[in-house]
């Protein structure tokens, strides 16, 4: 086993896995439940963002509609609650498949395109999800579905307890990270990351670009279905709200902030993003007009987000 | 037209391609044989990148046909063809920029060996693979600069490794567009002696404008005019020619001489 370089990406990131993982012990020990309850939401959304970064900075697909996955996973959890199957055993596989599924129609219709029309055809099949949703009259319609009961693990593991919550969602992050590592580096990643680079060279060589293109686009949405199917037990409450087309532009703004490409970038851009929105917001409610100023200079002066100014030498 | 010699590696009847009202190939005919290298010249515009992408399947021609080993191969995409022992080099050097050199050259080790849905083991640690890009990086001249990204490589050391790319899939048939384009003297001379090398092993189509080092290197020639072939001889009746003479070497030579 290679030690990892010590570099200040290295570093950082390191420290903020010791925080997220001491930060119950914190809570508890200085009564502070808002933290945690702030810090469940951000682990959970710095999954989604994790898997949007597998295909934006790694496959270089910017999918504007990422958050779909993220109302799909939790409407499973919330549909299949509300029909009287509790059971996490059920619902999160569920969530997982009908998020894979609807990754896998996305994709092989979006993947015709390139660029703009990509953005555009992935940010309408989101919205088509949006309003969809807002019909089902029968879960809620527009005004959402609450989720009465969090999923069952046949006592494995109490949801409702906010420590083991907590933990479950640091343990699906940790676990996400870990599959996103290897699949970058492995043969498949290679092969995505090249037609990223240059599809023409790939095709070249004799690699069929848009099938390994199809693929991480499926996992990186069954990944958020999983981020989805957390949200809302975490919130207890599921709506069309969370797939609107703002929140995908959220996940797109953590991954571009923390450092597209950087396998622990999304973490940080989740977590900088929503602490920010959490204090500005205390302060003024246009907090947005300070955000937006914030993400044109990391932008413009930091093409590789917060992990890049640290000193990330390489991709992957 | 030559007389159709026996069992050609690649066999190109009457491709036909327009780009509105231009037919940047025009009933083109073309036999490469196994062992050759056939040198395909032209003044510029003349259809050479538009016959090399249609070879490799980047371009589709409006009618004719292409066979490759017996092979019809008119209608396949280019990853099927690369597949099948064709493989090609760029004109405007197309690399994986951000990647290093030996990962350019292990992905094409990589994708003629099985499939690459393969998601937990490092690629980066599969000797087999990464063994024949050090192979093809040496053959090539570029075995210390393996761990360098392509971006900080010279221009010439990317045409080099354009080539590496290409061998390392394997290739029956080698396509080379314009592999001197932009090299200085000392690199166009290793290009020429590296090509002389490769020659013996693999059939070559190249595509160039320096004169000399086609003369040097070709078996036979095929000089495209308009899209059209005008003739195809050994290099010493190519350059006896009239109509050769007339449309392209004159001229065009002395522009060559020029850069």
């Amino acid at each position: 086993m290679k030690m990892p370089k010590l570099n200040a990406s290295n570093a950082v990131a390191a420290i903020v896995c010791a925080a997220l993982v001491l930060l119950p012990v914190y809570s508890a020990v200085t009564g502070n439940i808002f933290i945690l309850t702030l810090f469940t939401r951000i682990v959970i959304l710095a999954l989604a963002a994790a898997s949007l970064n597998l295909i934006m900075g790694y496959g270089g697909m910017m999918s504007f509609g990422h958050a779909a996955y993220l109302g799909i996973g939790g409407y499973a959890v919330g549909i299949l609650a509300a029909e009287g199957f509790g059971s996490g055993f059920i619902q999160w596989p569920v969530a997982l498949a009908v998020s894979a599924l609807f990754a896998l129609v996305v994709g092989a219709l979006s993947l015709r395109t390139r660029g703009v029309y990509f953005i555009m055809i992935t940010l309408a099949f989101a919205q088509m999800a949006y309003y969809i949703a807002s019909a089902l009259s029968r879960y809620g319609g527009d005004d959402g579905l609450t989720v009465y009961k969090r999923s069952d693990f046949a006592g494995l593991i109490n949801l409702s307890d906010r420590t083991q919550f907590y933990y479950l969602c640091l343990a699906c992050l940790f676990g996400g990270l870990y599959l996103i590592w290897r699949i970058v580096n492995s043969r498949f990643g290679l092969v995505v990351q090249g037609v990223r680079s240059n599809e023409q060279r790939m095709q070249a060589i004799g690699f069929h670009a848009n099938r390994y293109r199809l693929v991480c686009f499926v996992i990186a949405g069954t990944i958020c279905g999983l981020a989805g199917a957390l949200l809302a037990n975490n919130t207890d409450f599921v709506s069309p709200a969370v797939m609107y087309w703002t929140r995908s532009g959220d996940l797109m703004v953590m991954v571009i902030l923390g450092g597209m490409g950087s396998l622990f970038g999304p973490v940080i851009g989740a977590i900088v993003f929503l602490v920010l929105e959490e204090l500005l917001s205390q302060f003024t409610e246009y907090w947005a007009l300070i955000m937006g100023p914030l993400l044109l200079l990391i932008v413009l002066f930091a093409r590789g987000g917060i992990m890049g100014l640290l000193g990330r030498t390489h991709r992957a | 037209m030559p007389d159709p010699l026996p069992n050609p590696l690649l066999r190109v009847d009457n491709l036909v391609r327009r780009f509105g009202g231009i037919t940047a190939t025009d009933n083109l005919s073309l036999e490469v044989v196994p062992g050759e290298l056939h040198a395909i010249i032209g003044p510029n515009g003349a259809g050479k990148t538009t016959l090399i992408s249609q070879l490799t399947g980047q371009l589709m021609p409006n009618s004719g046909s292409i066979h490759f080993g017996g092979r019809d191969v008119t209608g396949l995409p280019s990853y099927k063809r690369s597949r099948l022992g064709l493989a090609r080099s760029f004109q405007i050097t197309s690399l994986l920029k951000d990647f290093s050199a030996i990962d350019n050259v292990a992905l094409a080790a990589q994708a003629h060996d099985g499939h690459s849905f393969r998601f937990w083991g490092n690629a980066r640690k599969e000797q087999h693979l990464r063994a024949a890009a050090r192979a093809a990086l040496e053959r090539v001249g570029l075995g210390k600069r393996a761990d360098i990204v392509v971006s900080q490589l010279s221009h010439g050391e990317q045409r080099e490794l354009e080539l590496a790319v290409a061998l390392a899939t394997r290739p029956q048939l080698l396509l080379l567009d314009e592999p001197m384009a932009g090299l200085g003297v000392t690199e166009s001379a290793r290009m020429v002696a590296l090509l002389k090398e490769l020659r013996k092993e693999v059939t070559i189509v190249l595509v160039e404008h320096d004169m000399e080092a086609v003369f040097a290197l070709a078996d036979r020639i095929t000089v495209l005019v308009y899209g059209r072939v005008i003739a195809c001889d050994v290099p010493d009746a190519i350059r006896k020619h009239d109509e050769v003479k007339r449309a392209y070497l004159g001229e065009q030579h002395a522009v060559t001489r020029h850069d």
